[in-house]
């Protein structure tokens, strides 16, 4: 069976096989986790899909979602180990989750060297196993009240990756989540769940990266949630090289505690449609975060970054930067919105957005949005849209440097600068090697 | 007669619709050192832009030889790779881009468009300090970005170092002298006269007869209304500072 089109109510159509998967979901034993279920089907029933006139959504259309006829089963797929290696980012990950079109293989997946006290495995484990390690931090409030495709996903998470850190664990190595979608005779449509959660005093870098393996369509409604206990770090680099085809929406909710810091880097490339939806609750003193960013779109995609950043407690800082390069007719949105309570004196806010528009009909909407209550505060924000300096690629043309080279290292430069800030030093070069493939393929 | 390594006949050439070269003739010859002098707006950068092959700066009569060759149709980086170097006279930053990044960049790029084998990361390290302690240039200025945060001096001296790399055949040095007070002019006509030789021909385009002191021309022609409008030896750097340019400011209009 597969989604209906039915334009008046298209949206609502992707609730119809609840009640007919919803027995046979992992965790359908506990009643709390069915209840939350139930709470995310009705929260979308409510919604629906949001349209133009919702503000968070006023620059991205879901229109095309609604269109599409998807197949709900979340298809096996079969996929050769064989195919792995080059798909992982850069590196051979020692600890590895690989879910296929959204459900963990665990013949692929390599899980070793965890330290005691750390705790690596499946949603759907998760949920069947040890549903109380899901309990504390699954489905925060804004899911359900704010983020109506978060709520879908509550309704239908199927699988994704858990990962706990008791107090005190550090993880040296880098794990690595790698999402691929295969596509399918009819494009196929799953739901993520994914939950860090770093008790106090732990440290752990967790890379998201989420790729295709085929050209064409499937939607991948993705949800990860982070809890940051009380002195904790926490890398979140997430890669979204979905297929051109692909819709990929995506919320990642942090809360970072007192003294806690989350470093959060997202690069985006694939995807038809895409949005990357960040909502930081700085909660207590001493709570910081680091928002970079970077996106390469071409051809007609369209990425979305929307970014959420709550002081909600006195002493928090943020740190954001996204870069974005658009060609063709791709176009790009940011919307940062950054809000600082009445309470939360002594705040340092910083947000930029840089855009390089390689083609005339590419396009960027940027929006940030400075809703401030406290009066010792420092913020500010900024947002440029330009081209290539003629300057610059005169200079280096002049030079001997060839025109398509030159145009190369100049949006390799632009893009640097949200790079460099990458922490973990050992994605810089998958990903400075990420951008000079994007480029090569814009080679004119 | 012999052939000479540049010709400029006839030039004809203009910026947005308006003509600012209107039949410039200058020949210069291998070895040779050739000083443009000028009033501003007499055409001076326009020239060094329209043989560097800036887009926008359009060739519409005469023509440009190069070894007997038209460079006219001919990219900026085919003109580097045949030869041609033009010292900018505002050096362009390039946040992002290191130094040492560049110069590899531009000199494999050269040596690839010439069939050449490229240098590789520690062949070139090598050639590129030899050539920056030569101009007093550190191991820190290599690894900057290009030109950012560089004091006047600096960006010029990346300029000849930039020169020295490419080992150009023939260079164009466009208002050099500007921004620079004497000690760093020093520095960075010691660098250019370092490069000069028997094979490798200069243009020094100025509007001061000051640099000429320190890069004595073989030629020196002064450029008005878009011509050349007088030439001589190096005594007419010298006549031109006592007088001024009014006079062939006049002879231009006239």
């Amino acid at each position: 069976m597969s989604v209906q089109t039915l334009p008046d109510d298209a949206s609502r159509q992707f609730l119809a096989p609840y009640a007919e998967l919803k027995p046979a979901l992992p965790g359908a034993d506990s009643d709390w986790l069915a209840n939350l279920r139930d709470d995310g089907a009705d929260a979308f029933r409510q919604r629906g899909f949001p349209g133009s006139k919702v503000e968070d959504w006023r620059y991205t259309s879901l229109a095309p979602l609604t269109k599409s006829a998807f197949d709900w089963r979340e298809p096996e797929a079969t996929l050769d180990a064989e195919q792995l290696p080059a798909l992982v980012f850069g590196r051979e990950a020692s600890c590895r989750l690989v879910l296929v079109n959204g459900r963990l293989s665990r013949d692929l997946s390599a899980v070793a060297g965890l330290p005691d006290g750390a705790t690596l495995m499946g949603f759907a484990e998760a949920a069947d196993q040890s549903p109380d390690l899901l309990r504390e931090a699954l489905g925060g409030e804004s899911v359900l009240a704010d983020q109506p495709l978060a709520a879908l996903n509550t309704a239908f998470m199927a699988d994704g990756f858990v990962l706990h850190l008791a107090d005190g664990v550090v993880l040296e190595q880098p794990v690595e989540i790698l999402s691929v979608g295969t596509g399918g005779k009819q494009p196929p449509l799953y739901h993520p769940r994914n939950l860090i959660v770093a008790g106090a005093d732990s440290r752990a870098t967790v890379i998201e990266h989420h790729v295709g393996l085929c050209i064409g369509a499937y939607f991948a409604n993705v949800v990860t949630e982070i809890v940051a206990g009380e002195r904790s770090i926490v890398r979140h680099c997430k890669v979204q090289d979905e297929s051109r085809e692909a819709f990929h929406i995506a919320a990642t909710n942090v809360h970072v505690g007192r003294d806690a810091m989350l470093d959060s880097f997202v690069f985006a490339v694939g995807g038809h449609l895409s949005r990357n939806e960040i909502r930081v609750k700085l909660a207590a003193p001493g709570a910081h975060c680091r928002l970079h960013g970077a996106y390469l779109m071409r051809g007609t995609q369209h990425c979305d970054n929307t970014t959420i950043i709550d002081h909600a407690a006195p002493e928090t800082n943020s740190h954001e930067l996204y870069k974005g390069v658009l060609d063709d007719e791709a176009s790009g949105v940011f919307q940062g919105k950054i809000v600082v309570r009445p309470d939360s004196q002594k705040i340092d806010g910083h947000q930029m957005n840089r855009a390089l528009l390689l083609s005339d009909k590419a396009q960027i909407n940027s929006k940030p949005e400075l809703m401030i209550y406290a009066d010792d505060v420092k913020c500010s924000h900024g947002a440029t849209a330009g081209e290539l300096d003629d300057e610059a690629l005169f200079y280096l043309r002049s030079r001997g440097v060839p025109e398509a080279q030159a145009r190369r290292l100049l949006v390799e430069a632009f893009l640097n600068e949200a790079i460099d800030g990458i922490a973990l030093a050992g994605m810089r070069m998958p990903l400075e090697q990420a951008v000079a493939r994007w480029m090569s393929g814009a080679a004119r | 007669m012999t052939q000479k390594m540049l010709e400029i006949k006839d030039l004809h050439a203009t910026v947005d619709g308006k003509e600012i070269l209107k039949g410039l003739n200058l020949s210069i010859g291998a070895g040779e050192v050739h000083a443009i002098m000028g009033p501003n707006g007499s055409g001076k950068s326009t020239l060094s832009y329209v043989l560097a092959g800036r887009d926008g700066y359009e060739v519409t009569g005469g023509d440009v030889l190069y070894d007997g060759e038209s460079l006219v149709d001919l990219v900026p980086e085919e003109r580097a790779a045949k030869g041609l170097f033009l010292a900018f006279q505002y050096p362009v930053e390039i946040p992002g881009v290191t130094n040492m990044i560049f110069l590899k960049n531009a000199v494999n790029g050269v040596r690839k468009q010439r069939g050449e084998p490229e240098l590789d990361a520690m062949e070139f390290l090598k050639f590129v300090r030899v050539k920056a302690k030569a101009l007093s240039m550190t191991d820190d200025m290599l690894k900057r970005a290009v030109n950012v945060g560089f004091s006047g001096g600096e960006k010029k001296r990346n300029e000849i170092l930039q020169m020295a790399v490419l080992e150009p055949r023939l260079a164009v040095l466009d208002e050099t002298d500007s921004g620079l007070d004497i000690d760093a002019l020093k520095v960075v006509a010691d660098g250019v006269n370092a490069l000069r030789g028997p094979e490798r021909s200069m243009l020094v385009i100025t509007h001061y007869q000051r640099l000429l002191d320190y890069i004595v021309p073989d030629h020196v022609h002064i450029l008005a209304g878009g011509r050349i409008v007088r030439s001589g030896d190096k005594g007419l750097a010298l006549e031109l500072e006592e007088r001024g340019y009014a006079e062939f400011v006049d002879q231009a209009a006239a």
